[in-house]
């Protein structure tokens, strides 16, 4: 008995609506954020990841105000990530409710963002967004790479180095996402996932290519990751997070209540 | 009836605020403010990042008197959370020693960084997450809240006392035995954030809203 893993839903909001690509082919439109926060919470969920996904600088209003009604309802902790470039979206962020931040790009262009924001603020309050993808071949020593731009950029950026250097610079916790798995739906790549995990010293939270419960518990059991992010497996109806949560206790993982 | 929030300029003092008013019609305010301090009703002492931080800013905002005297008075209740539970015992080892408020007896420590579970599992630190708080003894604040209920911990160093008189809760993570319910006559303290620990969190703050010690 200890602390329990963590099963956080994440919303990934464009221009005020949650949205999720399904297989690369169109957007489908999954709800109003602060409804959907509401009924994850109500779920019993550990925690919500709120990702503006919006280009437009005018939308950034409505994510403000997004996460305003969200943490004047929903009390379990809120990360707030996508676009986060300077202190000052930070401290937007964490006066309009969010709980801690996630920094992705900004940590690639300028590591040294990451050492000024811990300072500023609190390790506790900043997550970096870790996309990796595997750039070695079949049979040989497995490789990830840092990549940006959706995973359409390489950065050349060895992504277990990546992870210890931003643990070195500050950051509290790690998502880390597989740009191979995500939206797949065929399960963690959980190599990268326990090769940054036992390289650091801080949570890990699991991301990209979640498709069934079994891959949920493998993220924890298999990847030691801390905590698992999915998103549209709980948008469309298909598992609850109640259900989750009795899959991972039935396989000897502790959740909360 | 106003509820006054502490701001000596550390930390999220929002979720508190939003929390509160979600249990209470009663006014609640953020100030660092001495007036309204001392016309509040009742007081929250929030606190985070690094204690020494912490203690120099209760300082040079000129409220460490007031609060050392708000203390020592033990009028009104007040609720300690986070960094703010810590503050208020004897001394911290963060930043290379600390002499806190010393309202409690205790120590404030820092995990170990080589913690594994009984699984084998590396503990992380900070501990990070939902936990279960042991209630070591009754308290008006527990009303309410199952014993062994989780919370939501955000933390790097942990209370430890020595006098039961004042325990009130604590959690296990890796080897420690981490105090993280602490009182005295008018005044709680907690660990966890109670603000984010959705409904036993919310139980927790109307008790102490309600609470006529």
């Amino acid at each position: 008995m200890g602390l329990a893993k963590r099963i956080i839903p994440c919303l990934d909001v464009d221009a005020g609506r949650v949205v999720k690509g399904v297989n690369f082919v169109g957007i489908r439109d999954a709800g109003d954020p602060v409804e959907v926060a509401q009924r994850y919470n109500h779920q019993g969920a550990d925690e919500i990841t709120f990702l503006d996904i919006t280009a437009s600088h005018e939308d950034r209003a409505t994510t403000v105000e997004m996460v305003e009604r969200i943490a004047g309802e929903v009390f379990i902790p809120l990360t707030v990530g996508g676009g986060i470039r300077t202190c000052d979206d930070i401290r937007t962020m964490l006066n309009a409710g969010a709980d801690k931040v996630s920094i992705n790009t900004a940590a690639v262009h300028d590591p040294d963002f990451v050492y000024e924001a811990a300072e500023r603020f609190g390790s506790q309050c900043i997550v970096v967004a870790i996309d990796a993808k595997r750039v070695s071949a079949d049979g040989e020593t497995p490789r990830w790479e840092i990549f940006t731009h959706g995973g359409r950029r390489p950065t050349g950026l060895d992504a277990v180095e990546w992870a210890q250097k931003m643990v070195e610079l500050g950051a509290g916790e790690l998502l880390l996402t597989s740009m191979d798995r995500d939206g797949t739906r065929q399960g963690f790549d959980i190599g990268v996932t326990r090769a940054i995990s036992d390289a650091v010293s801080v949570p890990v939270i699991a991301s990209g290519g979640v498709g069934t419960l079994d891959h949920l518990v493998e993220g924890i059991k298999d990847g030691g990751a801390d905590a698992v992010l999915a998103a549209s497996i709980f948008h469309f109806g298909e598992y609850s997070i109640p259900e989750a949560k009795r899959h991972m206790t039935d396989n000897g993982i502790e959740m909360r209540r | 009836m106003t509820i006054a929030v502490i701001d000596y300029g550390m930390g999220n003092l929002h979720s508190v605020a939003k929390a509160l008013e979600h249990v209470t019609h009663e006014n609640v305010v953020i100030t660092r403010d001495a007036r309204r301090i001392h016309g509040a009703t009742r007081l929250v002492l929030p606190g985070q990042g690094a204690i020494r931080d912490c203690i120099g800013e209760l300082e040079r905002t000129e409220l460490r008197g007031m609060v050392d005297e708000l203390l020592a008075a033990q009028k009104k209740p007040l609720l300690g959370i986070c960094v703010g539970q810590q503050m208020l015992h004897e001394h911290s080892e963060e930043n290379g020693g600390v002499d806190c408020l010393g309202f409690m007896p205790g120590e404030v420590r820092r995990f170990p960084v080589d913690m594994s579970d009984e699984s084998g599992n590396r503990c992380k630190v900070p501990h990070m997450g939902w936990n279960l708080v042991h209630q070591h003894q009754k308290h008006p604040l527990w009303e309410g809240i199952d014993q062994n209920e989780h919370f939501y911990f955000v933390h790097s160093y942990y209370v430890e006392v020595d006098d039961d008189s004042v325990l009130f809760g604590a959690t296990d993570y890796g080897r420690v035995n981490a105090h993280v319910a602490t009182g005295r006559d008018a005044t709680f303290a907690v660990q966890f954030h109670p603000e984010k620990s959705s409904r036993a969190g919310l139980r927790l703050l109307e008790n102490f809203v309600q609470w006529m010690p």
